[in-house]
This record gives structure tokens, C-alpha cells and sequence, in this order.
């Protein structure tokens, strides 16, 4: 009877999910129960009642207010948007230079192609920690002391407490100034549907459409500005002490792992754009060409929007990368969330399991819903068979 | 009349030849000539000044970084520290042992690679079964007379390649099991495949390092202790694995579902004919998918560093903060660099020769 079930695949199947079901159970249970002996021999506490102490710590870039008196939550914020900033520092300048890159691979100049694969085949083949570390203390780390600063017109200064920028400040008129520059944005956008539109059923464009856009998107900030007696001025950073103060500061750390992502990336990237590239077939650059289109245009009308769809998919994997390998931020002491949280407030609490799963649900998040988006975008570009 | 084939006239010589190459491939428009230009420029200030640097003016051995030229990089640094960049902390009687480990490792890998040699069978089963036993015993000893080396003293070179070894060893075969299982027909199977899956896809290695090495130790009863190396290899092969099952999963995907139904028809069992016909053909496929997982396998070894092992990277940054070699850290990061970048370019290049051989085909 029983050897009958066992012949029976049906049968076995179910046997197996069962007894995969039950394996998986104990051994939860098994890890569950010891984890809560060990936590208790240990004296450590469970839950999330961490997360409203006292932090007592300061971090040194923050993107809100945030000082030793907020709670381990805030801490968790903090780091988050920290996170998110090299993220996106990253992945719009890896973005720049592994199109100019992937582009330049595959240039008829034969010395351009042969820098480009140089370049690909250099960074892609070291690991990136060792790239940070190099930038941070081998590149920014034996820069000149605040005094002895690098500075160019006066205005940005390199040293090795980082880069100093000036820094736009706008009062009530530059304010303004600034959301009619959004405004004249979301109208320029409104336009350009419009002339989409119309071209879609007539063939021919609006008139005047560069013109008018051009006006609005100009004109607008200006004539609010104006009309307000708004004025701009500038915050320069200035030497107090032993340090700059005012304008806009960059931490070095926020230098090397934004220049160290985004060249590693970069190289992924390029190579990314590249295939893409050469999956165009020939035939269209050619009958481009034969259109009379100039390298360039062949380039930009012809080839990049068919290669999109091949490209897009693993771009988004490169992107996913990217937002993960930011976290060797702590390897450095960037304060991003794997150092101020999985690092600081783990140390700090000892609630080891509530943090790391935290954090790495951030991550799983992240990744999940840029992997959403991308699908969709996929979606959209993708070929519509008539 | 003209009976005589008119000879061919010579093409202009400015079309041929040197020349003509250097008028298409870098002269052919304006703007070409303008980046070859300043392409040429950039390499004329910068190529002389670095082998200025790194060879002519360089200090080659020495006991400080106050015993190097001020100009040239500092090699005395490398060269007085291989020792340790090596072996670590691996007493120095000893090291025969290491050398042992890789010269076995090699050797494998040789016979492996190199396509004339015979018997790839018998490479395969030794690299995946015996090699792993054998490098634990030489490395770690305590069995045939071997005097035992505690993990601790397990630094530099060697402890990269342990990992990345051990790594690329088991992340394989638990890969395969799991792109099975996420093809599976079973629906508790394939759920429980899928979600290990995208759980280790979608966060850092750093967190699963972290989780390792700070989560493990809960996990088991208190008398079990793991070794830190252990961890972190645990860590690395749960990471990998679940990438190696996506590089799976895409061969198997492209194999035919004929093929199965054939081996269906034959009367063979379900691993008969995943093992003798569906996994041979997907993973031959699949084999620059895996050396690239394996490239990043090895480039990830460096993270390690943030959990207090001493692997390459972190054997020199912890050599760099010896006050003797103060301002050395552009060439310990050269170097480091260099010997990463062998192992990753030599193995990308095997695989894009595997790739082209296959085409030929």
C-alpha cells in the first residue's frame, strides 16, 4: 500500500513539500528557541521599544534636523536619507559617463575605443571597496590641511575636511523666482504634450513651439524676479577657525564613495550600453545614413531608442548594485544606513536581530520597487507588434 | 587591339597602409582629429610622468618609507611586507603549507582550463570533493602529524583564495539545487527556492556579513562555536548562491523542454535526466554566467574587511597604518589593485575565449 503512494509521483510530491514544510518549521523553531535562550542568557531584550530611546550620538551629515538628543528612530532616518542621497549622486553621474563610455567603446576613432576598453576593463576587474580606499586615502586623504586649501576663484576650496561650494541663498522674491521656474517647468510640459498631440494627428507641429517654451521657461523666473525686487546672493564658504564654514560642504567620505560608485558602475554600465548598442542591426544605421542623417543623428533618432529596450533591463540591475554597494559607505565612515544603524545603534543597543532585519527589509524594499518601476518602464518601451 | 589585362593601378597611397589606417581610424573628421589630438596630449603628460614614478625613480627595497626617494613610489613597502601580504600571520616554518595549498590549487585549475589535457571527469570530481578536504587539512591541520594552525593566524593572499575557493565551491552545486527547485512543480518547493532567492538578491553582501557574524552565533546553541573564517564563508556562500541559481535558471530556461519530455520517454527519473541530459547542456551554456558570478564571488572577498578578517585589502590598509610607512598607500592600493585585477581579467578572458570557441562551433 504505502510502496503504491511512494510510486505514485502525485503522491510523492505532496511527500516531499510536507516533509520540506516540516523541515523548514523545526529548524525555524530550532533557531527561534535558541536565539531566545542566547539572547536571555545574554540579558538582551526583544521588540522595537529601542527605537524611541535616546540616541546619544551626533552624525556628521545630516539631511534633517538631527542631534545626540533624537532616538535611535531618527538615527534610522538620518541614515536612510543619507543612503538615498550617494545613491542618487551615483547613479546620475554612472549613468553620464557609461553612455559617453559604452558610446566612446564603439567610436570609428580607434585611440577613443582602445581608452574606453582600457578603462572598462581596469575598473570592472577591481573590487570596489579597494576603489573607495583608494580615493578616500590615497586621493583625498593627503590633501592640504583647511588653511592650506586648494581653492579655484576663490569660491570652492578643496581640502582634506572635503569640498566647500557656495551656496545659493534666495529670499522672499528669489523664493518666488523659484517656483515660477517650477510653474514655467509643468508648462513647458504641458506644451510639449500638446505638440505631441497634435503632430500624432495632423503630422505637422505647433507653431513657434521651441520659441514659446524657450519664453516661458526664461521669461517667468525673470519677470517674477523683477517684478518681486527679488535679489540672489551667494553664501561663500569662508575659513573660521579651523574649519570652513557656510556654502555648501561635502564630506570627503561623500566625495570617495560617490566618485568610487560612480566609476565602478560606470564601467558595468558601459559595457551595458554597448550590447545594447550592437544589438541594433546594422541595417538601420545604414538605411540612416542613406536617409542622409548625420553620425550623430544616426546616433540619437536611430540607434539609442532601439537599443532602450535592450539596455534598460540590465541597467536597473546596475542600479540595484549601486544602491546596495553604497553601503561600503562604512567601511569608510560615511553615515549611511549600514554604518549609523547596522554599525552605531547595533553596538549601542545590542539588539542585533531587530536591527540588521530593519535594515535589510530597507534594502529589499528599495530593490523590489525599483525593480517594480523598471518593469513598467520596460513595459512601456517595449515593442508594440501591430 | 588591346590584348593584355590592363595592370591595376596602385591605390593612393595615402589610402593604404600606415598612413591610410591613421587617415580612417583617427583623422576621419574634424572632431576626430580633435579628440586624437587631445587624447595624444593626455597620454604624452601623463604615461612618462607614471613610469617616471613607478620605475625610475623608485625605491625597490628598504625598512621604512624615510628610507624612499621623495620622487618615486615606495616598492620597499611591498617588498619588505610580501611575507605577510602572503601567508599573514601563518607561522613562518610553516608555509610550506600554504604553498602546498596553492600549488594544489593550480594544478587543478590547470587541468581544468587547459582543453588538451585528459580525464576533465576526474578533474572535475577531485576540484569538487577532494580539493576541499585536502586544503582544509593542509591549511588547518591537526590530522596526519600536521601541526594544527588556528584561523586566527590565517591572513593575506591565502585567505582570499580560501574564500574565494570555498566560496565558488559550494555556491555551484547549491545554486544548481535551487534554480531546480525555483523550476519545480512543486508549489511549496518553489516558493521556498524563490524567496531565498530574492531575500539575498535584494540586500548587500555587507548585511549578510554583518548577519553572520553578529546574528549566527544566536542562532545555535551556546556550546557550538563557529569560527569567524567559517562565518564569513557561510555568509559568502549564502549571498552567491542565490546569484548562481539566477545564472542556472537562465540555462535552463534556454534548454528545449523536448529534450526532458525525450529523457521522460526513456523511462529515466527526474535527477536521471536532470543530471545526465538537461544540467550538462544548460550549464556548458551558462559558463560565462557563472565565471562572472565567480568574478564577483572573488571581488566581494574584500568585503570581509568590515568583519574583522584579514584578507588581502586588509592586511595592506592595516600595513598602511604602520607609522614606518607613513604616505605609502598609492602603491599598497597599486598593488593590491594589480593582483586583484590578474585574477579578475585572466578569468573574464577565459571565459570570452569559452564564449568564441563556442561560436566557432
Amino acid at each position: 500500500m504505502l510502496l503504491r503512494l511512494w510510486r505514485d509521483p502525485a503522491w510523492r510530491a505532496v511527500f516531499f513539500q510536507v516533509l520540506l514544510i516540516a523541515l523548514v518549521f523545526l529548524g525555524g523553531a530550532w533557531i527561534v528557541n535558541n536565539t531566545l535562550t542566547n539572547l536571555e542568557s545574554r540579558g538582551i531584550s526583544t521588540g522595537f521599544d529601542f527605537l524611541s530611546q535616546t540616541a546619544g550620538f551626533g552624525i556628521n551629515q545630516t539631511l534633517i534636523e538631527y542631534d545626540e538628543s533624537f532616538s535611535f528612530m531618527h538615527t534610522f532616518v538620518v541614515g536612510l536619507l543619507n543612503t538615498l542621497l550617494v545613491s542618487s549622486l551615483g547613479v546620475l553621474f554612472a549613468t553620464v559617463l557609461g553612455f559617453l563610455m559604452g558610446v566612446a567603446r564603439l567610436s570609428s576613432n580607434w585611440l577613443l575605443a582602445k581608452i574606453a576598453a582600457v578603462y572598462i576593463e581596469i575598473f570592472r576587474n577591481i573590487p570596489l571597496l579597494l576603489q573607495i580606499f583608494f580615493w578616500y586615502f590615497a586621493v583625498l586623504g593627503v590633501l592640504p590641511s583647511p588653511r592650506q586649501s586648494i581653492s579655484l576663484f576663490d569660491s570652492v576650496f578643496l581640502n582634506v575636511r572635503g569640498v566647500f561650494f557656495p551656496a545659493p541663498v534666495l529670499d522672499s522674491g528669489g523664493m518666488v523666482a523659484f517656483w515660477a521656474f517650477l510653474a514655467a517647468v509643468v508648462i513647458v510640459g504641458v506644451i510639449v504634450l500638446l505638440n505631441r498631440r497634435q503632430r500624432k494627428n495632423t503630422g505637422r507641429p505647433l507653431p513657434w513651439i521651441k520659441t514659446i517654451s524657450l519664453a516661458v521657461l526664461l521669461g517667468l523666473p525673470t519677470l517674477s524676479f523683477w517684478l518681486t525686487n527679488g535679489s540672489l546672493h551667494w553664501d561663500f564658504p569662508a575659513l573660521k577657525g579651523f574649519n570652513f564654514r557656510g556654502g555648501v560642504g561635502l564630506l570627503p567620505e561623500l566625495v570617495a564613495l560617490w566618485f568610487a560608485l560612480t566609476i565602478y558602475t560606470a564601467a558595468f554600465i558601459a559595457e551595458v550600453v554597448r550590447s545594447g548598442i550592437e544589438s541594433v542591426s546594422k541595417g538601420q544605421k545604414e538605411a540612416a545614413a542613406a536617409l542622409g542623417l548625420r553620425p550623430g543623428r544616426v546616433m540619437n533618432l536611430v540607434v539609442i531608442p532601439q537599443a532602450m529596450r535592450v539596455i534598460i533591463p540590465p541597467l536597473t540591475n546596475q542600479y540595484l548594485n549601486l544602491i546596495k554597494n553604497s553601503s561600503l559607505a562604512t567601511a569608510i565612515g560615511y553615515p549611511d544606513l549600514v554604518n549609523v544603524f547596522a554599525g552605531t545603534t547595533l553596538n549601542q543597543t545590542g539588539q542585533a536581530i531587530e536591527v540588521i532585519a530593519m535594515t535589510m527589509a530597507v534594502y529589499l524594499t528599495i530593490s523590489l520597487t525599483v525593480s517594480l518601476l523598471m518593469n513598467m518602464y520596460n513595459r512601456w518601451v517595449a515593442l508594440v507588434e501591430r | 587591339m588591346q590584348r593584355e589585362m590592363i595592370e591595376a593601378r596602385k591605390p593612393p597611397v595615402l589610402s593604404v597602409g600606415f598612413i591610410g589606417w591613421c587617415r580612417e581610424k583617427l583623422f576621419a573628421t574634424p572632431t576626430n582629429s580633435l579628440v586624437t589630438v587631445a587624447i595624444l596630449y593626455g597620454l604624452f603628460s601623463l604615461i612618462p610622468s607614471f613610469i617616471q614614478w613607478a620605475f625610475v625613480d623608485a625605491t625597490w627595497a628598504g625598512a621604512s618609507s624615510s628610507e624612499c626617494s621623495s620622487e618615486g613610489a615606495c616598492w620597499a613597502f611591498i617588498s619588505s611586507r610580501l611575507d605577510q601580504f602572503i601567508y599573514g600571520f601563518y607561522p613562518q616554518e610553516l608555509s610550506w603549507r600554504v604553498d602546498l595549498f596553492f600549488i594544489q590549487l593550480a594544478a587543478v585549475l590547470a587541468w581544468l582550463m587547459i582543453p588538451v589535457l585528459p580525464g576533465k571527469k576526474y578533474s572535475l570530481a577531485y576540484g569538487l570533493i577532494v580539493m576541499p578536504v585536502t586544503s582544509w587539512i593542509i591549511l588547518a591541520g591537526g590530522l596526519l602529524g600536521l601541526e594544527p594552525v588556528d584561523t586566527h593566524d590565517w591572513g593575506g593572499l591565502m585567505v582570499t583564495l580560501v574564500l574565494a575557493m570555498y566560496g565558488m565551491l559550494a555556491s555551484l552545486p547549491i545554486g544548481v539545487l535551487l534554480a531546480l527547485g525555483r523550476r519545480s512543480e512543486m508549489p511549496v518547493v518553489k516558493t521556498f527556492c524563490t524567496v531565498y532567492i530574492e531575500l539575498w538578491r535584494g540586500v548587500p553582501l555587507i548585511t549578510v556579513l554583518f548577519m553572520a557574524s553578529v546574528m549566527l552565533p544566536l542562532f545555535v546553541p551556546e556550546e557550538i562555536v563557529f569560527d569567524k573564517l567559517v562565518r564569513a564563508m557561510i555568509g559568502i556562500v549564502m549571498f552567491q548562491s542565490a546569484y548562481m541559481a539566477e545564472v542556472v535558471r537562465g540555462g535552463l530556461q534556454a534548454i528545449p523542454k523536448g529534450q526532458q519530455e525525450a529523457s521522460d520517454s526513456l523511462g529515466m527519473g527526474y535527477w536521471q535526466s536532470m543530471c545526465l541530459v538537461v544540467l550538462p547542456q544548460a550549464i556548458r551554456l551558462v559558463i560565462p554566467g557563472i565565471v562572472n558570478t565567480f568574478i564577483a564571488l572573488f571581488k566581494d572577498t574584500s568585503l570581509v574587511l568590515v568583519i574583522g578578517l584579514f584578507d588581502l585589502l586588509s592586511i595592506v590598509q592595516a600595513g598602511l597604518n604602520d607609522p614606518a610607512w607613513l604616505g605609502t598607500s598609492t602603491e599598497g592600493y597599486l598593488f593590491v589593485g594589480f593582483v586583484f585585477w590578474i585574477f579578475c581579467f585572466g578569468m573574464s578572458r577565459y571565459s570570452q575565449s569559452l564564449e568564441n570557441n563556442r561560436q566557432e562551433h
